[in-house]
């Protein structure tokens, strides 16, 4: 927590990009982002969610293996990298699903027979992992340059027994929530291009949770275009 | 990557579509889309109902709009696709037509047609030799494609060495191919690049801020010390000074002039004349 609190701090003073925090209208936990901190890969992007903070990078497009080169599209991975020990089951299912999120918005066809990486790196995880997972790969993917249809965020939504919703939860909200689901909107129609839920819910708290994530995905957008407006600035 | 097309002026635009001419300069993200002028008369938001009648409406839908880097056509939509400041350029004769394009900072190299860029040679293969210029597979470069070279008389070129070259062939679908001779065979500067100096590399955006003919930057450094230097547009600059140490401030220098106002950079210059 204590290597969380000192990025946090040095994020906002670097940057001073950063969204506010609860409050009315806006029930997403506050936000910070950094891009094109690391110099070895081609973009990169630290992005915070509360407590909940992922490292991405992005490699491409750069020289694929021939086994897994694609004639007429760029190959894409996704590697997650958990904070303590090697990627299990849990890291494996959350790559596939972030990788098929970014398939939908990344214009592969342009880059045909190379290979688009992006790597992310766990922080520190305080609940909405997925969630802050795709915000910082679609930032790095964004810094990287790579051509992408639309930009995408990622939402999680918790509801706990007596069907309260909480959007973007803490890792303590999640543990007591009867369900929690994750979603991918792209920024262009707002459409869902992504989801995942665990536990019991009704068709209408389906329908409900996803209203709110279309909701709040408009704050994280906003987010998006505040903190690329403050990158460009510089030059 | 440029894409001429002929735009008419019929388009169904989304409603959040922004007209191209107010935010040029302007941070555009990826998934925007863009209204050309002469779509935001007929389409703007201020336009209800029917079209008014125009005799010569016939000059008017056929505009030349060339599409750069970072901006996509679909069907008579024009669209974002990397983030970065939207840039125009008027053509010669066109009032509203011209080149569009997204000016973004990245580091990764995409090989175009007709660009200068350093390459370090990796492999020598018969009559072809393999330069790595950061893209995503090597180009290749024909022993001929050599200021003199013949048959005969071959280029001394060894593994390891610099190239300054240009592409002739560039596209998705095929290897770079790159040459070190111009359209009449001459060298014009391009060709190995001589022994000592420094390479080192920056981002896209900085060589492009670079040679652009208004920079003054270069002719700054010229008055610091006596140089050569070598911009490749592929983000790659080699130099070299008469000593080490000269060397490397000028690596510095062109370095930290990324994120430097004008009023900065003169300052760095001066206090630099000055020691």
């Amino acid at each position: 927590m204590e290597g969380a609190m000192r990025s946090d701090d040095k994020v906002c003073t670097e940057t001073g990009i950063e969204s506010s925090s609860r409050g009315p209208g806006c029930s997403l936990r506050h936000f910070a982002c950094e891009q094109n901190l690391l110099s070895r890969p081609d973009g990169s992007a630290a992005f915070l969610q509360g407590d909940t903070s992922v490292l991405a990078g992005v490699y491409g497009p750069a020289e694929v293996k021939v086994s897994k080169e694609i004639f007429n599209k760029a190959t894409l991975e996704v590697i997650l990298r958990p904070k303590i020990g090697l990627p299990g089951v849990a890291e494996k299912s959350r790559e596939r699903l972030i990788r098929n999120t970014c398939q939908a918005v990344v214009l592969g066809a342009l880059h045909p027979r190379t290979s688009i990486t992006v790597v992310l790196q766990v922080v520190s995880d305080a609940g909405s992992l997925l969630a802050c997972c795709l915000n910082a790969a679609c930032m790095a993917l964004v810094d990287a340059g790579v051509p992408m249809r639309a930009l995408f965020c990622g939402v999680t939504c918790a509801l706990d027994s007596d069907g309260t919703l909480v959007l973007d939860p803490t890792a303590k909200q999640e543990k007591e929530a009867r369900a929690v689901l994750t979603f991918a909107l792209d920024s262009v129609d707002r459409k869902l291009l992504m989801s995942t839920t665990k536990g019991l819910y009704s068709d209408a708290e389906l329908q409900q949770c996803l209203a709110a994530a279309q909701t709040a995905s408009q704050h994280v957008f906003r987010f998006y275009r505040e903190s690329l407006q403050r990158r460009y600035s510089k030059s | 990557m440029a894409e001429p097309a002929l735009v008419a002026s019929e388009s169904l635009a989304g409603c959040r579509a922004r007209a191209a001419r107010t935010v040029l300069g302007q941070v555009v993200l990826p998934g925007e889309e863009l209204l050309l002028p002469e779509q935001e008369e007929t389409d703007g938001p201020g336009f209800a109902g029917e079209r008014p009648l125009r005799l010569n409406a016939g000059i008017r839908t056929r505009l030349r709009v060339v599409c750069g880097p970072g901006l996509r056509r679909s069907g008579d939509r024009l669209l974002v696709t990397k983030c970065g400041r939207l840039r125009h350029k008027a053509s010669g004769c066109g009032s509203s037509g011209g080149i569009y394009w997204v000016d973004s900072q990245q580091k990764r190299y995409v090989p175009v047609k007709g660009d200068h860029v350093i390459g370090i040679v990796t492999a020598k293969s018969g009559d072809i030799f393999k330069v790595d210029v950061g893209g995503s597979e090597p180009a290749s470069l024909s022993y001929l494609a050599f200021e003199g070279a013949t048959k005969r008389n071959r280029p001394n070129v060894q593994v390891g060495d610099l190239i300054y070259g240009q592409f002739v062939v560039a596209n998705k679908d095929m290897e770079p191919e790159m040459v070190c001779i111009d359209s009449c065979g001459r060298a014009n500067g391009m060709g190995v690049i001589g022994q000592d100096g420094l390479l080192f590399k920056v981002t896209l955006g900085l060589i492009r801020k670079l040679l652009a003919p208004d920079c003054e930057i270069i002719q700054e450094v010229g008055k610091l010390y006596p140089l050569e230097i070598v911009f490749g547009m592929n983000g790659r600059i080699w130099v070299k000074a008469k000593t080490i140490q000269q060397t490397l401030i000028l690596a510095n220098i062109l370095e930290a002039c990324e994120h430097m106002t004008a009023d900065q950079r003169k300052q760095i210059f001066a206090r630099l004349a000055e020691s």
